[in-house]
């Protein structure tokens, strides 16, 4: 199925009433639909349509332009230098790009490009044409974090992305009041995702330019929303600005966070400060066109209640989505019983696991292995551990660096911390541990230890531990773990 | 008929879209208010007429199923006629509501 013809059910059943809103400027569905064509005669002959800018009104438009025009959409990290941009532009051939703010040096490089605002103008004056329904073609193109390797396109198809939304969003199930705000950038999966599910379910999109907690918490405050995902390291910052400010958020009922792993602290400070928002952790890749699993509100209420079976199910994922399968399997490739960590592999509509320019993962039977590493609980929860890549191999034993993260943030000195992994003759590996002490704390090694050591064994105590001011993160909280590794290693 | 998934059906004898969800693997006979879905860019002979006995038609953003031949349709535009797959009503595919997780 085509993603078009999901904009064109919704202009047809909610047509009148805004979908899409950046600061005062707004389009209903029937709007973005005829701008979608207008924009799709923009990129005439081109094969494909990059976006390079923060979260406004030509990323929808660009995105079903895109498909109207049946081309890839491109969304593109506005943070990279021309020089990165172009890297990336090069192999997609002709290509229109959508850009923001100075785009002389992309045009200089020989690139096709529109100034954002200039796009949506010429959008805005409106087009029509035939709804495709075809769901095989190259919906979007989207670059992966690429934490611990070089970065590579995800292809998502119109199928992909079509099956995520049918399949887990009620149709105009949204009520008129409702609004959700986006303040993901539209270069990840999860601002795709945002959009597509929202707009499906008839709920108001209103962007925030880029994230900026105080700008996040006065925007739900101006704009009545109801709805929110935000990453990691936005829920702390959140935090920080409604202790700071004292304000509440009346409207605000759903509040959802993924894109990384949540620390357990993290997550119960907010729950505390928002104590009438219900709670959903979403657990996704890129690859498998977002959401795969989610623990609901009803697993967070109970938890916070203090049922002890729910308090220790608020650290994994949750249960996986209908229409996904996920196994959990040794390095062999066999399916391992329940409570047993291993690789997750997934399969269903909505997993790609396609590269553009390389041979997909999948294996014969359409699984899709995901890097990451977890275990699946009796009731089918799924814990997370983290990535494949990240698990330290000490002396033979696998340690998966977030439980000893865990342990460290309940230090009350502690405000952030990383456990990676460094070289080692004698265990292979050592865990080393560097700590973001809080402002106006002062710790030393030993005590970081010591208090390892009362949670964990010997084996799992950090032996190096240092100090720093700050961690390296993605924007979408990410921790860039080989960086850290790197700064640790003798230079 | 044989389906395929994406494909884009519509009444010949009311306003009712669809589009192919799930196919089933064998051909089968797919119809409307009683008169057979048209494919895309078909138009019917204009002598085809709603059999209202056979129940309600589709609503926008449904999904209707038959478990039987393995058919899903998700409706894009609602109608008056009845879905039927080999003369069986097709039904309402109930899903649980799912916590918004985007």
């Amino acid at each position: 199925m085509n993603l078009l013809l999901l904009l064109d059910m919704v202009a047809a059943g909610r047509g009148d009433e805004v979908a899409v809103q950046a600061g005062e400027d707004r389009l209903t569905a029937a709007e973005l639909l005829a701008a979608a064509w207008a924009g799709a005669d923009l990129i005439g002959g081109a094969s494909a349509l990059a976006y390079v800018g923060t979260n406004g009104l030509a990323f929808p438009i660009g995105l079903f332009a895109a498909a109207a025009a049946g081309v890839p959409f491109v969304p593109l990290n506005y943070r990279l230098s021309d020089e990165q941009l172009h890297d990336l532009l090069a192999p997609l051939g002709d290509t229109l790009v959508v850009a923001e703010g100075d785009a002389a040096a992309l045009a200089a490089r020989g690139h096709r490009v529109i100034a954002a605002e200039d796009f949506v103008a010429a959008a805005r004056t409106g087009g029509a044409g035939d709804v495709p329904a075809d769901g095989e073609g190259e919906a979007v193109l989207l670059y992966t974090s690429g934490t611990t390797a070089a970065p590579k396109a995800a292809v998502l198809r119109h199928r992909h992305l079509a099956a995520y939304v049918v399949e887990t969003v009620e149709f105009a199930g949204a009520g008129p009041d409702e609004a959700v705000l986006v303040s993901v950038p539209p270069y990840h999966v999860a601002g795709l995702a945002n959009l597509l599910s929202n707009l499906y379910a008839g709920r108001r999109v209103v962007y925030l330019s880029q994230f900026d907690a105080d700008a996040w918490v006065a925007a739900v405050r101006r704009e009545g929303i109801t709805n929110a995902m935000v990453v990691p390291t936005m829920l702390a910052r959140i935090c920080d600005a409604l202790e700071a400010g004292g304000d509440d958020l009346p409207t605000l009922r759903a509040l959802s966070y993924g894109g990384a792993r949540t620390p357990a602290t993290v997550l119960e400070r907010a729950m505390r400060l928002l104590p009438d928002a219900a709670f959903t952790n979403a657990y996704g890749l890129t690859e498998t066109s977002s959401t795969i699993a989610v623990l609901g509100p009803d697993d967070h209420r109970a938890a916070r209640d203090g049922d002890p079976v729910a308090t220790a199910r608020l650290g994994s994922a949750g249960r996986v989505l209908p229409g996904v399968e996920v196994e959990v399997r040794d390095p062999l490739g066999a399916p391992l019983p329940e409570g047993e960590p291993g690789e997750i592999w997934v399969r269903g509509e909505q997993v790609s696991g396609e590269y553009a320019g390389r041979d997909a993962p999948l294996d014969a039977s359409g699984w899709f292995p995901t890097r990451d590493r977890g275990w699946l609980d009796a009731d089918g929860y799924l814990f997370i551990e983290g990535r494949s890549d990240d698990t330290i191999i000490r002396g033979g034993e696998n340690i998966a660096p977030a439980e000893i993260e865990e342990v460290l943030l309940r230090h009350p000195g502690i405000a952030q911390c990383a456990v990676v992994g460094v070289p080692d003759d004698e265990w292979g590996q050592r865990i080393a541990a560097v700590v973001v002490p809080r402002p106006g704390v002062s710790l030393d090694a030993a005590e970081v230890q010591d208090f390892a050591r009362r949670s964990l064994r010997g084996s799992k105590t950090p032996e190096i531990v240092s100090f720093v001011d700050a961690l390296p993160f993605t924007e979408t909280g990410k921790l860039l773990r080989r960086v850290v590794q790197a700064d640790l290693l003798p230079s | 008929m044989e389906l395929r998934p994406g494909q884009k059906l519509h009444s010949a004898v009311c306003d009712a879209q669809v589009v192919v969800v799930r196919a089933p693997s064998a051909d089968v006979a797919l119809a409307c208010g009683g008169a057979p879905l048209l494919a895309d860019g078909e138009e019917g002979d204009g002598t085809a007429t709603l059999d209202a006995s056979l129940g309600d038609g589709p609503l926008l953003g449904k999904r209707y199923v038959d478990d039987e031949a393995g058919l899903e349709l998700l409706c894009t535009r609602p109608g008056k006629g009845a879905l039927t797959v080999d003369g069986r009503a097709l039904v309402v595919k109930g899903a649980k509501p799912l916590p918004a997780s985007d």
